[in-house]
């Protein structure tokens, strides 16, 4: 599902970022589904990524404080279907996850009997050992769960996969 | 309007409400950071869904209603949840039974809601089960932690078990509301979940040492509007900013 966005708007959407993981723009993070531009100024249509997301709200008024910055009026929707995927993070938006911290979310199974703590398969995102344990299935935001590693006994958030 | 459909919303919200609103007690006394955090997790993914479901409700009645006045502004009677997500954090272990006794519920309603007729209602639930799915995973966890744990907290998650179970049944009837929009391909007939839903409890609870508790009367009405007596606590903490400061917002 690639999101529909019109080139000249690509720029200014990626310098929003996503309140909750600065590292991440809104657009790396798969929230933006469409922007296009339309006689009533430019529609853009969100998606959360979690129901209760507090960060939608921020998400919104960010999208269209930079549109205005850039000279546009906008209107910003929030959409519920398709519903918002891991999937849609973008592969440089895992990477910068890895780089601020977060282990990026593994395929369903996987994180199944990651999160059942039946495999030791997380990455731990400061030394990348898999030597890690499941300290608690929900995290400090509704996306994540919480893991410490093992062998540097640093605790880490990992992202978790939402399909 | 369609007076069924805005019923049958309110029916599933609801249950989703006043359990998240149940669970958001226990922000800041969790038995451990993680299960705090947990329990207030679940809770906000559930207040997330509610305001789907109620922005869709004041959106089908019109007039004045809003997400908030739903939420805040009815009388008790009017609040159609059932009885087991109104009943109170007792201790640990039945928090965890009266999730658990509801998870299960809310995975099977929500599965057969996503082929709802009504595309906003199948795309909530198409969303919401993604979460829910985590939240019958963490449920069912701790109850075969607690019930294959110490002797304590076996006999603490039975009991809670033995005590709640009786309001299960409740999550099968069906309203004017449901018959209705069961009709018209909207609704899901929860009648025909309760087998699957029985044998899903059976199965973790065996592998948890926990006996099915067994129950000849069960309690009813939350659906109807009647509530047991910890439902008036609730809305009055619940609605104490609306109803001291009225139209007050953020």
């Amino acid at each position: 599902m690639e999101p529909q966005i019109d080139a000249d708007l690509y720029p200014i959407l990626e310098a929003v970022s996503d309140p909750e993981i600065p590292v991440l723009s809104i657009l790396q993070m798969g929230v933006v589904r469409s922007a296009h531009h339309s006689d009533n100024g430019i529609l853009v249509e969100i998606t959360p990524t979690y129901s209760g997301c507090p960060a939608m709200d921020v998400i919104g008024d960010d999208i269209k404080k930079a549109l205005k910055a850039a000279g546009f009026e906008s209107h910003v929707k929030l959409i519920l279907s398709p519903a918002w995927t891991t999937d849609w993070i973008t592969p440089k938006g895992r990477e910068a996850l890895e780089k601020y911290g977060i282990a990026a979310p593994l395929n369903p199974d996987a994180d199944k009997e990651a999160l059942l703590g039946n495999k030791r398969i997380v990455k731990c995102p400061q030394c990348a050992s898999t030597n890690t344990v499941l300290i608690s299935q929900f995290g400090s935001t509704a996306c994540k769960a919480l893991f410490k590693c093992e062998d540097c006994l640093e605790p880490f958030d990992y992202f978790k996969c939402l399909k | 309007m369609n007076k069924h459909l805005v019923n049958y919303i309110l029916g599933i919200a609801d249950n989703s409400l006043i359990l998240g609103q149940r669970l958001s007690e226990l922000c800041g006394h969790g038995p451990s950071l993680e299960t705090d955090i947990a329990l207030t997790n679940i809770s906000l993914d559930l207040f997330g869904q509610v305001r789907s479901y109620f922005q869709y409700a004041a959106q089908i009645q019109g007039n004045e209603t809003t997400e908030d006045t739903l939420a805040f502004l009815r009388k008790e009677h009017q609040y159609t949840n059932v009885l087991l997500v109104e009943q109170p954090n007792t201790d640990f272990a039945y928090v965890i039974a009266r999730q658990f006794l509801f998870d299960v519920y809310h995975q099977l309603m929500l599965e057969k809601l996503q082929s709802s007729k009504d595309e906003t209602l199948a795309a909530i639930a198409h969303k919401s089960i993604k979460e829910v799915n985590y939240h019958v995973r963490f449920s069912s966890d701790w109850i075969r932690r607690l019930g294959d744990g110490t002797e304590e907290s076996h006999q603490r998650v039975q009991q809670a078990i033995n005590d709640l179970w009786i309001f299960t049944d409740e999550l099968f009837h069906l309203t004017e509301a449901d018959h209705a929009m069961i009709e018209s391909a909207i609704g899901v007939d929860v009648s025909s979940l309760k087998e699957t839903y029985y044998n899903k409890l059976n199965q973790i609870l065996l592998e948890s040492t926990i006996e099915i508790p067994s129950v000849e009367y069960f309690q009813k009405g939350g659906k109807h509007g009647i509530h047991s007596e910890h439902m008036g606590y609730i809305l009055t903490e619940m609605q104490f900013m609306q109803r001291t400061y009225p139209n007050m917002t953020w």
